[in-house]
């Protein structure tokens, strides 16, 4: 039914003199961008894709990561800490790199915003946050954060340059 | 442990491709690497007026001193922040960050709900905001400020970013058993171009939790 109507469809545009311009999705005016890169949080592409995946990986839906990536990302994680159990958010290698496979930021709209701040996780990402170590300490810190000291921290805790109080935040450059 | 010399081979070879810097996701993969469309971070938080939210989009990275005067946006390059306000993984709103070469300006589109969601894209509603590409040597940033108090930068800025990448390579490589105390951060000195926007909370809907990314797409 829906084939004839299109034929028919087809049939009156063809046949009226009077319809001059293309339809709305045909018409050549609109430019559209195709997508090259993406990205949610820190590190994800560069630590758990193997080279062949990272292109993929930048260009797939966040909805169709989790299918594409979880299971390749378990196998990164249980290679880079073979003794993974769970980690300080209490996640197990299935949970946690569930959560990593998709990769966008979760932003809380009512609270604080931070990657992780002592009490809030994964409620946004300031500038000053020690994303790397809290990644670092997911990885491989164990059930308690604690396990593998010499991992844990890259111990760079903060950025070179100080961050302004108002818009727009960022540091003037070098 | 097989598993673990083939990741470290794996990572050999990719070190050897690139030949260079790779982390947060500045140069993540070999389709962007060196390109305008190379996004390096993206910060979302709570402005100085907590009924806003701040989306900085930062690309081009691991720029020098002496290379950030000639780094440029580039108008075939659309910088699109997606928001998921409903947690379905899909996009509702889109934020789309848009150079025009001539006049130096970056222009901002939306919020505004996409005609179609996914990887391909046209611009969508109106411009909210622009503001002229701040130039390098200009000390003081130019701020546009447009619809509803939608505020809106774009220029060269410090990168944000910092982590001992040397370090971490060489623990992955099993040349290094741990990091150094203190560390060296791999980004001290180094430059971006950054597009900050500022939006209030209430034109993003959700119930208190959003999922946000960002993309850049090439024009087709």
């Amino acid at each position: 039914m829906k084939t004839i109507s299109i034929k028919l469809f087809a049939v009156i545009i063809a046949g009226s003199l009077l319809i001059t311009s293309c339809k709305k999705d045909n018409n050549p005016n609109v430019v559209y961008y195709e997508q090259e890169d993406q990205f949610g949080r820190p590190a994800i592409n560069t630590v758990f894709n193997d080279a062949a995946d990272k292109d993929a990986f930048n260009v797939t839906t966040p909805s169709a990561m989790g299918a594409a990536f979880q299971s390749k990302f378990q196998a990164k994680l249980l290679a880079l800490n073979p003794g993974y159990t769970t980690n300080a958010l209490g996640l197990d290698a299935a949970t946690f790199t569930t959560v990593l496979a998709t990769d966008f930021l979760n932003v809380s709209t009512t609270g604080v915003t931070t990657f992780f701040d002592g009490t809030n996780v994964l409620t946004g990402r300031t500038l000053a946050d020690d994303v790397i170590d809290v990644e670092l300490i997911l990885l491989f810190g164990g059930p308690a954060g604690t396990s593998n000291a010499a991992l844990t921290s890259d111990h760079v805790d903060a950025n070179d340059k100080a961050f302004l109080a108002a818009f727009p935040y960022l540091a003037s450059p070098w | 442990m097989k598993q673990k010399k083939f990741f470290i081979a794996a990572f050999a070879v990719a070190a050897i491709i690139t030949g260079s810097i790779i982390a947060a996701d500045h140069i993540d993969a070999p389709a962007v690497t060196g390109q305008t469309s190379d996004i390096t971070d993206m910060y979302v938080f709570r402005a100085a007026d907590p009924n806003n939210l701040v989306l900085v989009a930062n690309t081009q990275g691991l720029l020098s001193p002496g290379s950030t005067g000639a780094a440029s946006f580039e108008e075939n390059t659309l910088i699109e922040f997606n928001i998921d306000n409903n947690n379905d993984k899909v996009e509702d709103l889109v934020i789309q960050c848009k150079y025009d070469a001539s006049s130096k300006m970056m222009s901002i589109y939306g919020p505004a709900t996409p005609s179609a969601t996914g990887t391909k894209s046209k611009l969508e509603g109106i411009v909210s905001a622009k503001v002229k590409v701040t130039p390098y040597t200009k000390t003081t940033p130019d701020i546009g400020t447009g619809l509803g108090g939608i505020k809106v930068f774009a220029g060269p800025r410090d990168d944000p970013f910092f982590f001992d990448l040397n370090r971490y390579k060489m623990i992955i490589a099993g040349t290094a058993g741990s990091f150094n105390n203190p560390g060296m951060d791999a980004f001290a000195g180094t430059n971006v171009l950054s597009t900050v926007v500022e939006v209030p909370k209430s034109i993003l809907g959700g119930t208190g939790t959003l999922n946000i990314w960002v993309e850049t797409k090439s024009k087709i």
